[in-house]
């Protein structure tokens, strides 16, 4: 059956034979318009896969756009907020953008392929605002993202497994770094990017050699362990690192509905994002503003008492709710129980203390949870591996 | 290098009338202009043989007397002519004729009469509403500070006081379109047409699309002013342009005409000047500019300069036009059919049916030539002599409906049968149903197409208002959200032309509003 037969419309990845064949609980998630599995086999062992061998995630749905010209830099200078001057040659940079309101559209990374030359990956589709931005550039951008084939490998053995495909030299690489390698005569581009706050690898290839990637990976990954990893355990790789998810942390500007629900990145704890010292950008002015203004919420941290997720939980003070919990979860490596929250200002200092009003059931019994927590500064989970170089062998 | 408070980019009527106001407030304005002669649209140049044309607007409909006053504009020569009766000419030779609210000929029944004064009236108190919103900033709808919101408070109040009816027919009629009122208020097809007219002149819209009941309003923003009927200005226009220059220049202003401004500079964060095309710096706290917005933020300042979304709402922004013009230079006084000599120096208008409007605008919307054209006619030399040689005269029309972009391409303006010569043989076919034997009086024959307006008055689209005056691209709207009040997003630049708040036609409003904006804001040392 194709695509276009089956009522959910949902397009398969480059790897889909083989993630299918892995896929043994048959859970399938949509992600941008793909079919992708949520969990393989059981979503603490791929977690756990993550932190103690290698994991693999298909991450070909992600949006890539390829960004070259005489403008290139120029022009994704004023779409993003960040200086991307600084981001070297064969060097990966993560940006957050905004609209001229300052509201956050998206955050994604940016990678420096050669002199003006980019790839733009974002969690949204951008075509359109890529274009309204290419307004007055010299800029051509171009929708790769259908004609790359992307795995991430993530763990601490995630190095040795590449190196044993045939990335020699691989541990030399430093984070943020670019490398690329042959594989079956064509180009296989390796970052040591990932979204799990490890040790971690993103391989980029031509989709025909996807498969053979995919076969190669698990082949010589066995003995180590190597297993994929559906988008669950990715989600507790990623709350257990601090990193934000959009449409899950705040509402991307362009499909906000209800007014005041969009976020700025000064809201979002990303001012180490914001470079005002560049002249122009979408959103300074409004952000300058809101500086002046002074800001309506704070993303904060929140170490959790107890191993209740507070998935979903007010945030209370003194009885009087000033915030919401976005993202949450038992962190099993850090042993705590994070959770991602917007607070009203002027709450969220490092060391504040609200209450959690966590809802759980057991045995269709609803309990309420009335959970002590505090505001931290940074993630629990920070391993030196992340980044180490050489990568550690193993 | 000296530093000027403000640059005016532009010297049109706004722009002239922006630096007068700035400058009677003590501030070093300097003004540049790439034509070589003051007044932008309130231009004059000469044509044939001794004849002085007014190349680009035609008629005075609004210009707002407090302007003249201030600016003592009598006194540097400008004057107008007697408010013009506007005949209709109608097929049959029985013309019907418009006098303020008073109606006359073609039959016109007695039901149309005393409907058209009320319709008028009715307009009237729509237009002093408006009025008092144009003579002011247009209040920002959201984060409205104390000031704006006095003006909405008082808009309210005036729309409350015209009394129920009025309210509630202005609440309906204001985004409907020309077409259905002039319907529901007339019989007669020749004064649905003529009125109408009114609501499509310089725009790209036909009698059947919104917004023409709004500009509509506009047009009689200028009977709010007291003003019975259009007039046209002794001298020709370029008098108007000479009046503001001087004017400017008896208060200090600076004047650079003949100099092209090549782009706005930006330095850092803020506007700090302009570059002209000589390569010449001039530095200014504020660069104020009287060109239209597209203009304005896409070929002087620059997309990249500016923020995304801002760029994207200049590239939405409408500036098309579908009114050329047609010139004449005549031997004699032309003849139409059933018009006393004497009402030649009348308005005259041909525009048989709102049905044959609306025709002429389809093919107009597929970029092709329509081949029934909307006259509204001045022959200025009858009542102003001095502008033609003895007892030889000028004819100056407006032509609605003529395409800004034509699918085969307008030609060489120069060039033999090009799309220009057959426009204008188009027109004079036309004109001699009505004026026969016109053709034998011409001594030299002009037509000027929103293109040729475009490159000669610097105009994106040729479009005299400097962007399509509908609402959504009007008051609190215009130019765009994000450059309202005058100012757009980037510090030192400011917007004064008809492309912001009220909009276009001489009027000069939307000049002095800047001014007082610029003024207020105390950015200026």
């Amino acid at each position: 059956m194709s695509a276009a037969e089956r009522t959910t419309m949902l397009l398969t990845t480059p790897f889909h034979s083989r993630v299918e064949q892995y896929c043994e609980l048959n859970d399938w998630g949509a992600w941008q318009g793909y079919t992708t599995p949520n969990s393989y086999f059981d979503v603490e062992l791929e977690y756990f896969a993550i932190r103690s061998t290698a994991g693999v995630l298909d991450l070909s749905p992600m949006n890539k756009y390829r960004i070259s010209g005489p403008d290139a830099e120029a022009f994704l200078n004023r779409l993003v907020t960040r200086d991307v001057s600084k981001i070297g040659i064969d060097r990966v940079g993560y940006a957050v953008w905004c609209n001229d309101a300052g509201e956050l559209m998206d955050d994604g990374t940016i990678f420096h392929l050669a002199e003006n030359d980019y790839r733009l990956c974002s969690y949204m589709r951008a075509d359109e605002w890529l274009e309204w931005n290419a307004l007055g550039f010299d800029v051509t951008i171009n929708n790769e993202s259908d004609d790359i084939a992307a795995l991430a490998i993530q763990g601490p053995v995630s190095c040795t497994i590449l190196t044993l495909i045939g990335c020699e030299g691989l541990n030399e690489l430093k984070p943020f770094g670019i490398a690329r390698f042959d594989f079956e005569g064509v180009e296989m581009m390796v970052s040591r990017t990932g979204f799990t706050g490890d040790l971690g690898y993103e391989v980029w290839i031509d989709p025909s050699k996807a498969e053979a990637l995919w076969d190669q990976l698990f082949d010589k990954g066995h003995d180590y362990l190597i297993k994929p990893i559906g988008s669950h355990a990715l989600h507790m790789a990623r709350i257990e690192a601090g990193f934000l998810q959009a449409k899950v942390d705040f509402v991307p500007a362009e499909i906000a509905v209800r007014p005041g629900r969009t976020r700025t990145p000064l809201e979002m704890g990303l001012d180490w994002q914001v470079d005002f010292n560049k002249p122009l950008f979408n959103g300074r002015a409004a952000l300058l503003k809101q500086r002046e203004e002074g800001l309506r919420y704070r993303f904060v941290l929140l170490d959790v008492e107890g191993n209740k997720p507070a998935e979903h939980s007010f945030i209370l003070k003194n009885g009087k709710q000033i915030g919401i919990v976005t993202s949450a979860a038992w962190c099993p490596t850090a042993k705590s129980n994070l959770a991602f929250a917007q607070v009203e200002m002027p709450h969220g200092a490092v060391g504040d203390e609200f209450v959690a009003e966590i809802y759980y059931q057991r045995e269709l019994q609803w309990t309420r949870l009335m959970a002590p927590c505090k505001v931290i500064d940074g993630p629990l989970f920070n391993p030196p591996r992340k980044r180490q170089t050489p990568a550690p062998a193993h | 290098m000296t530093k000027y408070d403000a640059i005016v980019i532009g010297a049109g009527h706004n722009g002239l009338i922006t630096s007068n106001y700035l400058a009677k407030a003590g501030k070093r304005v300097l003004v540049v202009d790439a034509r070589n002669q003051p007044g932008g649209c309130a231009s004059s140049k000469k044509f044939a043989e001794g004849f002085q044309l007014s190349d680009c607007a035609q008629w005075v409909h609004q210009f707002d007397d407090k302007i003249i006053k201030d600016l003592s504009l009598e006194k540097y020569g400008f004057r107008l002519g007697e408010s013009k009766r506007t005949i209709a000419l109608q097929a049959s030779g029985d013309h019907l004729t418009i006098e303020g609210n008073n109606l006359s000929g073609a039959g016109i029944g007695v039901s149309d009469q005393k409907a058209f004064k009320a319709f008028r009236l009715q307009m009237q108190a729509f237009a002093k509403l408006m009025l008092k919103l144009y003579r002011t900033r247009a209040p920002k709808m959201v984060e409205a500070n104390w000031s704006d919101r006095m003006t909405l408070l008082s808009l309210g109040l005036g729309l409350k006081m015209m009394g129920r009816k009025n309210m509630q027919d202005m609440m309906r009629l204001v985004l409907i379109n020309i077409y259905d009122v002039m319907n529901e208020y007339f019989e007669h097809d020749g004064l649905k047409a003529a009125v109408a007219l009114d609501a499509i002149t310089g725009t790209n819209m036909g009698p059947r699309s919104p917004n023409t009941v709004f500009t509509y309003i506009h047009r009689m923003v200028g009977a709010a002013l007291g003003n019975r009927g259009v007039s046209q200005v002794m001298g020709g226009m370029g008098r108007l342009g000479d009046a503001l220059l001087s004017s400017a220049q008896a208060q200090g202003v600076q004047v650079r005409l003949g100099m092209t401004v090549s782009r706005i500079v930006k330095t850092d964060d803020r506007v700090t000047g302009v570059e002209l095309s000589s390569g010449e710096l001039l530095e200014a706290t504020a660069v104020v500019s009287s060109a239209d917005p597209k203009t304005t933020y896409r070929d002087l300042l620059g997309y990249r300069n500016i923020e995304a979304g801002q760029a994207r709402r200049v590239e939405q922004y409408r500036t098309r036009s579908g009114t050329g013009k047609l010139h004449l230079a005549l031997s004699g006084l032309p003849s139409f059919t059933g018009v006393s000599a004497e009402d030649h120096s009348q308005r005259l208008v041909i525009a048989p049916s709102m049905d044959a409007m609306e025709t002429a605008l389809n093919p107009m919307k597929y970029k092709e030539l329509t081949s029934q054209h909307v006259f509204d006619i001045s022959i200025p030399s009858l009542e102003d002599p001095a502008l033609a040689p003895a007892g030889q005269h000028l004819l100056t029309a407006l032509v609605h409906y003529v395409p800004y972009e034509l699918k085969t391409g307008w030609g060489d303006k120069d060039g033999n049968g090009s799309a220009r010569d057959q426009l204008l043989e188009s027109l004079l076919r036309q004109l001699e149903a009505y004026a026969p034997g016109i053709r034998d009086l011409i001594i030299a024959s002009e037509v000027v197409v929103p293109e040729d307006f475009e490159a000669s008055h610097g105009m994106t689209g040729g479009n005299w208002h400097h962007g399509e005056l509908s609402i959504d691209q009007a008051l609190m709207m215009r130019p765009f959200p994000g450059s309202t009040q005058y100012t757009g997003s980037v510090e030192g630049l400011y917007l004064c032309g008809a492309g912001s708040h009220p909009g276009g036609s001489l009027m000069g409003l939307a000049g002095k509003n800047a001014a007082e904006e610029i003024l207020k804001q105390g950015v200026l040392s």
